[in-house]
């Protein structure tokens, strides 16, 4: 390559952007003949100008430092690209994290939707009787109120009195109706009180609970809000409570959850055989079971559904596994249920009964 | 006339009783109660359709009284009895089950006694 041939070349490697400047190039006493070497590696080219062809020796030398240069080149690519890929994975991370959390969430908050009618159902029916009760209270209070008044002008006018009976028998009705509308408000305030319980999360430590107690009180929340939700269906609701259970450290607002999830399950389940079953007799039964023993406590939560297939038994725990269409189902009911009870030292397991339905068993340490 | 009041809530005996306590001294109403669809089956069964008003309660375990009410509508027809429906949820879907089922009135809890008493002798006096 003479002189012009190489100003050419370099002025051309300058416009590529593949060298800064041609003066570096142009020194004082320059040949004016050059030999070039071009030695191609993965990521460019080494090009070598002598004044003689390299010698085979030198062409090597020149080759091995191409392939250093490879290889370190190589190096410091796959350190940006792992660096690129670490912070997409972070970022991949943060967003999985918060859509779980949101998930988590929105779960909390279908289960509270579960809940709502169950919940306006039991506090409208007390409502009714404090309501009524009362007004009903004042009307006879009038009543005797009016009979005094009676008594009064008769004594006035020198005439026998009329008998007593009739005001101590409407004061004991008023005793009786003021009874029961203490007996409803405190059921309305039970309602309500454990119903933010499970909306707002209670101090999130373990206390000392009656379980028969939240079971009898979430089960009935559970099926009152199935029977207000779509498609209803009768199912006749079995319990089987130890009557000395005495009292199970629960996080309560969490342990609820379990309670709201496998009842809903269950219904779920129970409401597709009825929907499928031919026979004409099928009746939809929950039973929960409690047992007391000596280091655990075994809650059973079972129905007489479709069961469970072999080939899903192993899934239906995992997060998001669900076999309901579209909004139907989040597949984050027993998954969370089961990740509540192991952080209650317990476990949660299925048991399926051939074409007899499933049987969801909580264990828990009771010590 | 005789009145059918059909509530799993036990309580609402006394609360009938006491709100049309007038009405019953004077012998213008009377009233039985059943605590389930199945109870109100079988009293309307034992008295040969005595009861000319039935009210029932929609959410109850066993035959909800939406059945109760498809049940009655179909067995007995002539003269058909009148069947007042009262719910705790005063949703549409079951207004609507409801009034396709022949029900005469919906009502909901908690319970206007003034306004169910005005029905009630509207339907006394037709
Ligand atoms: N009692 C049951 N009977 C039959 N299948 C059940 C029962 N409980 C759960 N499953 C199955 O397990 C799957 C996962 O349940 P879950 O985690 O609660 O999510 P989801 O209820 O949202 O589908 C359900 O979709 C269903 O296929
Ligand atoms: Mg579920």
């Amino acid at each position: 390559m003479n002189e012009a041939a190489f100003a050419e070349y370099t002025k051309n490697l300058v416009q590529q952007g593949a060298v800064g400047s041609d003066e570096k190039y142009v020194t004082e006493n320059r040949p004016t003949d050059l030999y070039l070497h071009f030695l191609p590696f993965l990521q460019g080219m080494l090009y070598v100008g002598n004044d003689a062809p390299l010698k085979e020796q030198e062409l090597q030398l020149v080759q091995n430092l191409a392939e250093a240069f490879s290889t370190a080149y190589a190096r410091y690519e796959d350190f940006t690209k792992l660096e690129a890929a670490k912070s997409a994975v972070e970022a991949a991370m943060d967003e999985l994290r918060a859509t779980q959390s949101q998930l988590v969430q929105q779960e909390k908050l279908a289960s509270l939707g579960q809940l709502t009618a169950g919940i306006a159902h039991e506090i409208k029916n007390p409502l009714n009787f404090v309501n009524n009760f009362s007004e009903v209270s004042i009307e006879m209070i009038e009543e005797v109120l009016e009979e005094r008044e009676k008594t009064r002008l008769s004594d006035r006018l020198g005439r026998e009195s009329t008998d007593g009976t009739l005001v101590d028998d409407i004061l004991k009705d008023i005793k009786v109706n003021l009874q029961k509308i203490h007996k409803h408000g405190t059921r309305a305030n039970g309602i309500v009180t454990s119903m933010l319980l499970h909306a707002r999360g209670g101090s999130g430590k373990k206390e000392p609970t009656d379980l028969n107690a939240l079971v009898r009180e979430y089960v009935n929340l559970c099926f009152h809000g199935m029977r207000a939700g779509k498609n209803p269906i009768h199912v006749e609701i079995v319990l089987d409570l130890d009557t000395e259970m005495g009292l199970t450290p629960l996080v309560k607002e969490d342990f609820t959850r379990v309670i709201i999830n496998l009842c809903t399950n269950a219904f779920d389940a129970m409401r597709s055989k009825s929907i499928s079953d031919q026979s004409g007799n099928y009746v939809p039964r929950l039973r929960i079971t409690t047992k007391k023993e000596a280091q655990t406590m075994t809650m059973v939560v079972e129905d007489n559904g479709p069961g469970i297939p072999d080939e899903i038994k192993d899934k239906i725990m995992q997060p998001f596994f669900t076999t309901k269409k579209g909004t139907e189902g989040t597949g984050l009911g027993l998954s969370i249920s089961h990740d509540i009870v192991k952080a209650h030292g317990g476990s949660l397991n299925v048991e399926i009964k051939e074409s007899e339905g499933s049987a969801f068993v909580i264990q828990l340490p009771i010590v | 006339m005789k009145i059918l009041v059909v509530d799993d809530e036990k309580d609402i005996q006394a609360l009938f009783e006491q709100r049309f306590r007038k009405e019953i001294r004077s012998g213008e109403m009377e009233f039985a109660f059943a605590f389930s669809g199945e109870e109100a089956l079988i009293f309307l069964e034992d008295s040969g359709q005595e009861a000319v008003l039935i009210l029932s309660d929609i959410n109850m375990p066993g035959i909800s009284g939406l059945e109760l009410l498809r049940r009655i509508k179909e067995k007995y027809k002539e003269p058909p009895p009148i069947v007042m429906m009262i719910t705790a949820y005063g949703d549409n879907d079951n207004h609507q089950t409801a009034m396709h089922l022949g029900a005469n009135d919906f009502l909901t809890k908690p319970l206007d006694f003034n306004f169910l008493k005005e029905q009630l002798k509207g339907y006394l006096h037709d």
